[in-house]
């Protein structure tokens, strides 16, 4: 290494001239681009944006609350909830082999991780709306196919977070049991679980979080709870109804959250 | 019959490292074996093809006239039931208690369904505090695993691996990770332990004075091959400066003087 000479003022080196400063234009030509595609192909535009603002604003005068209201929001609430947590209990139960099969330390053998892997993608592929969507018809209209596609994507979700947190655990203990003639069942209930008990619980309370928000949505396609009643004002242009709705919704939700948000903190 | 035979055993690694290049050996019941040689001679692999954790690529190791690699599935896990290992690293888990600890050494011999759901019979509880006695930390059974110290770990480990009863003991580098005193005490009660119920050992260790002083006999690997083979007496300086390769003094770290 030369060591340059005292006294001799030296300038910053010159800014190499790398692929990456190609490439950070790149990125902002492509993001350029497809913005441009994308108004252009979907007609957007800001000027009838504007004249909706007044509807809007009408509208949503119009949502100012009745109480009275409150008495048939309470039935379809708690179906919501009971959906997300049979969801939440159900996909839990069915994605438990799911998350030992999809990871490398746990699986049975490469093939059999596989098979689980690729299970779990195009699982995880298809928006719980879409799972409500297509089983209302074939479990009729009801919190049935609700429990069902929230059950469905609890399992795809669950199972992913959760193999990650079991292949990243210390395998020191899977060796010891392994030496000790303990077969694959025995170590995982040994030597996984505890090691993932906490993270695998703050795990199930956020995908119960995010199902206590999907369950809202998925009774607009017929999967009960509120979402039927929100179908219902809708079409009856009960606005103070949805309005009434609205609020105690947010209320409900932003509650669970907190709760949920403050359980995990205490978990880790 | 619990005497370890290995024939002609080889190991490749996937990748293509060779880390046994035929070892024979011959161990006979209830001997205290220390394997010395330099990280990279082959201790650790050899010690894992006595339990199949590493499988030879070629060769056999048999233990009384078993062969254990063959072995596979149930007769495997049988056969590693009755095989104690302990690890450098202890290998516990951290976030369980001690006495669960003890009792996954039981896990190979229950039946399948107790053992899932950790039903453990009465006798095998009362065992796992009698081998935690044995090691002299029973007061520490419910203890959090990893609220002991470096050495109370090590001694669970060896109690898990006595909750086993196992008619061959092995031990990767047991005192590597502990200081000087803590290594000897625990040396001691590993040599008493496999003394009083004529338990077949094998230990892996890198310092010689350790070796010279627990070792019923020294077995030096370098390089996949045993390269000495004889008595404490018999593993003079001389030889342990052949089987590491360089004068002893330079690095008085093998020594593991205290």
């Amino acid at each position: 290494m030369a060591v340059p000479d005292r006294g001799v003022v030296q300038g910053p080196p010159a800014r190499p001239v790398t692929a990456t400063r190609f490439l950070n234009w790149g990125t902002w030509g492509a993001i350029a681009v497809l913005f441009a595609v994308s108004v252009q192909q979907t007609g957007f535009n800001l000027e009838v944006v504007g004249q909706g603002m007044g509807d809007f604003l009408r509208f949503f005068g119009r949502l100012a609350p009745d109480w009275r209201a409150l008495p048939q929001i309470w039935g379809p609430l708690v179906e919501t909830l009971q959906i997300a947590w049979l969801g939440t209990v159900f996909g839990t139960i069915l994605g438990l082999p799911l998350i030992f099969l999809a990871s490398f330390n746990t699986t049975i053998n490469p093939p059999v991780m596989f098979v689980a892997r690729s299970i779990l993608t195009v699982m995880r592929s298809i928006p719980d709306l879409l799972y409500a969507a297509i089983l209302a018809p074939i479990l009729m209209i009801g919190p049935l196919p609700g429990v069902a596609a929230l059950t469905l994507f609890t399992m795809a979700v669950l199972a992913k977070l959760a193999s990650e947190a079991v292949e990243s655990i210390d395998p020191g203990p899977l060796e010891a049991l392994r030496a000790a003639g303990a077969g694959r069942n025995r170590m995982i209930v040994f030597a996984v679980l505890p090691q993932i008990g906490a993270t695998l619980t703050s795990f199930i309370l956020y995908v119960f979080e995010i199902n206590v928000r999907a369950s809202v949505i998925i009774g607009l396609v017929g999967a009960g709870g509120i979402g039927n009643l929100i179908n219902r004002y809708l079409s009856f242009f009960d606005y103070s109804g949805l309005g009434t709705l609205l609020i105690v919704v947010f209320g409900v939700v932003l509650a669970i959250d907190q709760l949920s948000v403050w359980l995990r903190s205490r978990l880790i | 019959m619990s005497h370890i035979t290995f024939a002609n055993v080889e190991v490749t690694y996937p990748g293509g490292l060779k880390a046994l290049k035929g070892v024979d050996l011959e161990i006979p019941q209830g001997q205290f074996v220390v394997i010395v040689g330099l990280s990279g001679a082959g201790k650790s692999t050899l010690i894992r093809t006595v339990n199949s954790l590493v499988v030879p690529s070629a060769g056999d190791v048999r233990i009384g006239d078993r062969s254990v690699t063959r072995a596979r599935g149930g007769e495997l896990r049988r056969l590693r039931s009755d095989i104690g290992m302990i690890f450098q690293t202890f290998n516990l888990v951290k976030r369980s208690s001690v006495l669960r600890n003890v009792l996954a050494g039981r896990l190979g011999a229950v039946q399948p369904l107790r053992g899932v759901l950790g039903l453990f019979p009465k006798a095998d509880v009362a065992f796992a505090h009698e081998c935690l006695r044995r090691v002299g930390i029973p007061e520490k059974a419910f203890a959090r695993a990893d609220a002991l110290s470096g050495g109370q770990q090590q001694r669970v480990g060896i109690a898990r691996a006595l909750a086993q009863r196992p008619s061959v003991m092995l031990a990767d580098e047991p005192v590597a990770s502990l200081d000087p005193p803590t290594s000897h005490a625990v040396m001691r009660d590993l040599k008493r332990i496999a003394r009083e119920d004529g338990i077949t050992t094998i230990v892996n260790l890198h310092f010689i004075d350790m070796a010279r002083e627990y070792a019923d006999r020294i077995v030096g690997m370098r390089d996949g091959l045993i390269v000495f083979d004889g008595t404490a007496d018999d593993a003079t300086d001389q030889v342990f400066e052949d089987i590491y390769g360089r004068p002893i003094d330079e690095d008085r770290d093998i020594r593991g003087r205290t």
